[in-house]
């Protein structure tokens, strides 16, 4: 069944353009199988064009799986995701681009890294050039663009990753728990370039199990517990009023157990 | 033991002469050895890339050919193509045994499995690096090809390198195919291995100082390139 909290509309913002008819991509009824094991039942979501959703939910929800899943990297086993009504193709995934958790860098200067990101999307010459120089401008990079990129620290690594990912123009951006493992600002920094690229348009999905992180940026929220959505809709109401019981233990830094285990001590066996 | 000590000396004597004979021996090894390795690179970088980077039928067996092939006998691979190349043979009109151009088709023969499997070896492994990378950027077959081959450059360094070890060190081969014909077809090796049943060891001893020296030499400046690049995070 299609988790319609997502065409509750959250208010546009400052010049976002949106188009609240058609979900810019949807997952419909997908699951994932894997050597026997089913790691996603049945989710079926809409992603807003211009909006951010975040995904969250414990390690071993299936976040990263489903991102993976949305962007193309992973067929689903059942169900299909859709871009803007019609099927995924690679003309709809090169109009998407994705951060992931442990920045991708090649083995190049910082601003190769970026020239050959550009190049596969066709830009040339001085335009290249000057797109290149704008985008490190813009996450305080210039000054490395010589440097070899994997000698940068993590939250460099990870702001050139974002800022390459987002020079290539995409209409929608996966971020991976793109703040995991940095400090907090590293992580401002990220999510300041991430709340930028929203004010321009760009449709952002970024999994995360940052509480914090999940305030200060969501708009629209998919809760996963076990590979289902435990619960969804806009990101302010499920992280004020979480009606599901994962999600109220996530909110509340508690481990969820099971729907009926409080604690470790009640699972059998146990001699805590 | 004194004629050990003599060989020795009279060898550096011709080293540091730089006898004429000595040079011409030395400079066709080189030739034939480089544009053996070059060609084996040619082909076998592409090659071993494509087997570590795409899935296709048949790749799995390709893998295990291509490490076989890293154990080739090279008295066999001198047969193979000295009857290719006889008279006889498929390429018998070109004329080319007893040629130069024979030994650098034995040397590729064997030095291009040698390339293309550890290629393949260095590619796979930087491509569970890259794969999700490039398919989130939509990177082309060609660009990934090329975009693995460079950001490995300097682990590939060591693959032509190993290549370049077996090649030079080659005698069983080349001599099959080259015929070891004075001042025509004879390399640094089949003289060794020539004036040593000659009894003339000062030659043979000062190849095989000419031969240590260059293998010492190719591999500090290889190991001194990839030190470079392991501290400068490009390997």
């Amino acid at each position: 069944m299609r988790d319609f909290a997502f065409d509750m509309a959250t208010g546009p913002s400052v010049g976002r353009q949106r188009d609240e008819q058609q979900p810019l991509l949807e997952a419909c009824n997908i699951g994932f199988t894997a050597r026997g094991e089913q790691l996603l039942h049945n989710v079926d979501i809409a992603i807003r064009q211009g909006s951010r959703t975040l995904i969250v939910g414990p390690n071993g929800a299936g976040k990263s799986l489903l991102l993976r899943l949305l962007h193309g990297l992973l067929q689903p086993s059942d169900g299909k995701v859709l871009w803007q009504g019609n099927a995924l193709n690679a003309k709809a995934q090169r109009a998407q681009a994705m951060v992931f958790q442990r920045p991708v860098l090649l083995r190049r200067s910082v601003f190769a890294n970026m020239k050959f990101a550009l190049s596969v999307r066709g830009l040339r010459g001085q335009k290249r050039s000057d797109k290149i120089l704008s985008a490190l401008a813009s996450a305080g990079l210039s000054h490395l663009s010589n440097r070899p990129a994997r000698v940068l620290s993590g939250g460099e690594q990870q702001r050139l990753a974002v800022v390459r990912a987002l020079a290539c123009d995409p209409e929608l951006l996966f971020l991976d728990e793109p703040t995991a493992n940095l400090d907090p600002a590293s992580t401002a920094a990220i999510e300041e370039l991430v709340r930028d690229a929203s004010a321009r348009g760009v449709t952002i999905v970024l999994v995360t199990h940052d509480v914090g992180q999940a305030r200060r940026l969501g708009e629209d929220l998919v809760f996963l517990q076990d590979g289902h959505v435990a619960e969804s809709g806009p990101a302010q109401k499920i992280l004020t009023e979480p009606q599901s019981e994962p999600a109220r233990a996530w909110r509340e830094g508690r481990i969820y157990l099971g729907p009926n285990t409080q604690s470790l001590c009640d699972f059998p066996g146990s001699k805590l | 033991m004194s004629s050990f000590w003599d060989a020795l000396a009279g060898s550096f004597g011709l080293v540091i002469a730089l006898d004429p004979d000595l040079m011409e021996i030395i400079g066709l090894s080189m030739r034939v050895t480089l544009t053996a390795v070059f060609l084996a690179c040619l082909i076998g970088l592409p090659l071993g890339a494509a087997a570590g980077t795409f899935r296709f039928p048949g790749r799995t067996l390709l893998s295990v050919v291509l490490n076989a092939l890293m154990g080739l006998p090279p008295v066999v691979v001198g047969l193979f193509v000295y009857l290719l190349l006889s008279a006889s043979g498929p390429l018998g009109p070109l004329r080319l045994l007893y040629t130069p151009t024979a030994m650098i088709i034995a040397q590729m023969v064997i030095v291009t499995p040698i390339v293309a499997a550890l290629t393949r070896q260095v590619v796979e492994d930087f491509n569970s690096e890259y794969a999700e990378q490039f398919a989130s950027m939509g990177v082309g077959p060609l660009d990934r090809l090329m975009s693995l081959l460079w950001d490995g450059r300097y682990s590939l360094l060591t693959v032509a390198l190993a290549g370049f070890g077996r090649a030079v060190a080659e005698v069983g081969a080349v001599i099959i195919v080259g015929g070891n014909i004075n001042h025509v077809t004879r390399v640094m090796t089949t003289t060794i291995a020539l004036e040593t049943s000659k009894g003339n060891l000062q030659l043979a001893m000062a190849l095989g100082i000419v031969l240590l020296t260059i293998a010492f030499v190719v591999n500090a400046c290889v190991m001194g390139l990839r030190a470079t690049a392991v501290r400068s995070a490009y390997a």
